[in-house]
């Protein structure tokens, strides 16, 4: 005898009770955390509306990083379609079809508040750094799986795939160069001053003074990465509308915050686990009994012990 | 006067106006390259004040394999012209191809200028020196050339390697260097030797050199190769007044050609700009704009590079080190690939083979659930046959009881 569409619809029904109870409950309880700002959390504002797109960050990045120029392209010139493994900061160009407002994008790693890099990482090859909020990567650390490449909403850390130890590639502010006393390799060439460094609310406190003194000039008078995804260590302006850049509208709850909500709602209480095992076992009772049932059926139709 | 004035009191002698002085100063200050000591000055009096304290230096010029083409491009320079510079700057006390007299008389002459200014002077060296069979191919008064250089750059203060061949043998040392050409770093040794290659090199090299030595006491900073790095230290293709062209991926492909009469980059014709360190692309040559190889439309052939100038073949192209971006610029969001058909009828093979074979297991899992009834009927009609045998053997019992 097998389960009837009615007994299951009374099954689920049932169970659905307890769960929407459980659900409700939860999320009551379970606010989105409060993410710590790192002490001195330094970082990077990009004034989109006065790059010239002239790469000398591109180049400036490639050489304070000691990294090889990407000329798989051309072999003459150093021109990466994206980001890549020798790669950390990108030059894009947004040029509409219409032939509307053009603007220019800096693309490197945003330094989220709450890196959802480093909370993919199993690891912790991925690791924000409790003062300056810089998330580094460590080779020791990595064991290649990826998550990085896949969690990170602004799809910043590059996978080496050509590598036979291969590396995972992102922006990390020069830290090295920050220890010794000089500014990102990418804000010490602009010749527009579209990329500056600083301490992050030096930098916020710029960026809202630059809205405040040119009303209407930047898209939703806002900076990119005050809130977004939690907030991020490196500030957007821009004339054009930011998913247009590339910096997707992910509202002020970081990513992995969202995740760990759904997480520990369902795990609250083991309620949702306890159902879950309660219906199996429901099911399987059935299901045994049914069969038992069967089997005696035939035992005393023909008289023969059920082979099981 | 003292036998070494200084030119400030040399020019007082000669009746030279301080005015003219002035201008002279002005002009050193502008056409030496910057960096160096007169250019680090803030008005032309404090050149003139450091110039004019300074002793004339000596300078003994000695040519040896050479094409005398670094001598002709001295002697085109026009601010400062070379009177200027050889009347009123320094004492050119010895210079084979400026000088009038000849034979026993040169000879004299050279001995004189070292022994007057033993331990002072800047000796210049023109043209590579051979060395093969004890230097038999070049003699100077019946001397091997080697040897006077030995001895005369033994009492020099200074050596200055002027041209291609004299840094590290130019084209006398090119295969197969059939006189042993070497440049004077090979040949002496125990002396501050300063090399300024190129074929020629650039005449005010030379001059800024001679200035910062006399006016600071010392060479100026030196590359690996004993380069000047105020003229060597950047490559050419760097300051390129057609980089643009390069950037923008426009190149003339033969010579004549639409892209090359449209003055575009050159860098496929051969063009050595991009590891040739020079400062040819910033400081044209006999100050007229524009007059330097690249800027005439010839590709660059790497003068002053040893491993490049007569080793490298004329339409080669050389690796560019340091790629910059070019002025092209990648979408926000990288496009995505066509669908081609191959792709997709390899994709709708796979999904038709998975399909086929999902089809094909269920219905034979449909048959084997038939074949359990049917398994079932026929345990059924066994058990009904077992029964009634088991009936007749009651039967047949009964029977034989009966009996």
């Amino acid at each position: 005898m097998a389960i009837t569409r009615r007994e299951l619809f009374t099954t689920v029904g049932k169970a659905s009770v307890p769960a929407a109870i459980a659900l409700t409950v939860g999320t009551k309880t379970m606010a989105a955390e409060e993410i710590p700002m790192p002490n001195a959390a330094v970082g990077l504002l990009y004034d989109a509306s006065i790059c010239i797109g002239c790469k000398a960050c591109v180049a400036a990045c490639a050489e304070a990083n000691d990294t090889p120029s990407d000329t798989r392209t051309d072999a003459l010139h150093q021109a990466p379609s994206d980001l890549n493994d020798l790669t950390r900061n990108i030059i894009k160009l947004y040029k509409p079809e219409d032939g509307s407002a053009t603007s220019f994008v800096k693309r490197q790693c945003m330094q989220c508040l709450d890196p959802a890099c480093a909370a993919g990482c199993p690891f912790q090859a991925l690791h924000k750094d409790p003062d300056t909020g810089i998330v580094t990567w460590t080779a020791d650390k990595c064991i290649g799986c990826r998550y990085c490449t896949i969690t990170c909403p602004y799809h910043i850390p590059r996978f080496q795939w050509q590598g036979y130890n291969p590396r995972v590639t992102k922006c990390e502010l020069c830290s090295d160069r920050l220890d010794k006393g000089l500014k990102p390799g990418c804000t010490t060439v602009c010749p527009t001053g579209a990329v500056i460094y600083g301490p992050r609310t030096v930098l916020l406190s710029e960026a809202k003074k630059r809205i405040k003194t040119n009303p209407g000039r930047y898209y939703q008078n806002r900076v990119y990465g005050e809130t977004d995804n939690g907030g991020t260590q490196a500030l957007y302006l821009s004339r054009v509308p930011f998913e247009k850049l590339g910096l997707p509208e992910l509202g002020p709850e970081s990513v992995p915050a969202r995740t760990l909500r759904w997480q520990r709602r369902l795990y609250q209480y083991f309620a949702l686990p306890a159902l879950l095992y309660a219906g199996l076992v429901q099911v399987i009772r059935k299901s045994l009994k049914g069969h038992e049932h069967e089997a005696h059926e035939r035992e005393k139709e023909t008289g023969l012990r059920a082979q099981l | 006067m003292s036998k070494h004035p200084t030119i400030a009191e040399h020019l007082k002698a000669s009746g030279v106006s301080r005015r003219s002085f002035l201008q002279l100063c002005g002009m050193l200050m502008a056409t030496a390259p910057a960096g160096l000591a007169l250019t680090s000055k803030s008005s032309v009096l404090q050149v003139a004040a450091a110039i004019g304290k300074t002793k004339r230096p000596s300078v003994i010029w000695m040519h040896f394999q050479d094409c005398t083409g670094c001598t002709e491009t001295l002697l085109r320079t026009s601010a400062p012209d070379v009177a200027h510079l050889i009347l009123d700057v320094i004492s050119l006390d010895y210079h084979e191809t400026l000088m009038a007299a000849s034979g026993a008389q040169a000879e004299a002459a050279l001995r004189q200028a070292v022994a007057d200014n033993a331990g002072k002077f800047v000796l210049v060296v023109e043209g590579s020196i051979p060395t093969k069979n004890n230097g038999i191919y070049y003699e100077m008064g019946g001397r091997p050339g080697v040897d006077v250089l030995r001895e005369v750059a033994a009492q020099a203060a200074a050596v200055i390697a002027i041209g291609s061949c004299a840094s590290w043998g130019g084209v006398p040392s090119a295969d197969p260097n059939p006189t042993g050409a070497m440049g004077v770093s090979s040949v002496i040794s125990g002396k501050p030797i300063i090399t300024l290659p190129g074929c020629p090199p650039n005449p005010y090299n030379l001059l800024a050199v001679v200035l910062e030595y006399v006016t600071m006491g010392k060479l100026p900073a030196m590359d690996d190769y004993g380069r000047p790095k105020f003229a060597y230290e950047r490559v050419i293709h760097e300051n390129c007044p057609r980089r643009a062209h390069f950037d923008a991926g426009r190149f003339a492909a033969a010579f004549g050609d639409e892209g090359h009469r449209n003055g575009w980059c050159l860098y496929k014709l051969g063009c050595k700009g991009p590891v040739t360190h020079a400062a040819c692309s910033t400081r044209h040559f006999n100050e007229i704009p524009g007059v330097w190889p690249i800027g005439l439309g010839i590709p660059c052939v790497g003068c002053t590079e040893k491993s490049v100038v007569w080793r490298m073949r004329t339409a080669e192209t050389v690796p560019i080190h340091l790629a910059t971006p070019p002025d092209t610029y990648p979408p926000i969001y990288s496009a995505n690939g066509k669908i081609q058909t191959g792709a997709v009828a390899l994709l709708g093979a796979v999904a038709g083979a998975v399909g086929g074979s999902a089809w094909v297991a269920s219905s034979r899992f449909r048959s084997s659930q038939e074949a359990g009834m049917e398994r079932i009927g026929a345990d059924r009609a066994l058990a009904e046959k077992m029964k009634g045998q088991t009936d007749t053997q009651a039967d047949k019992k009964a029977d034989r009881k009966e009996d």
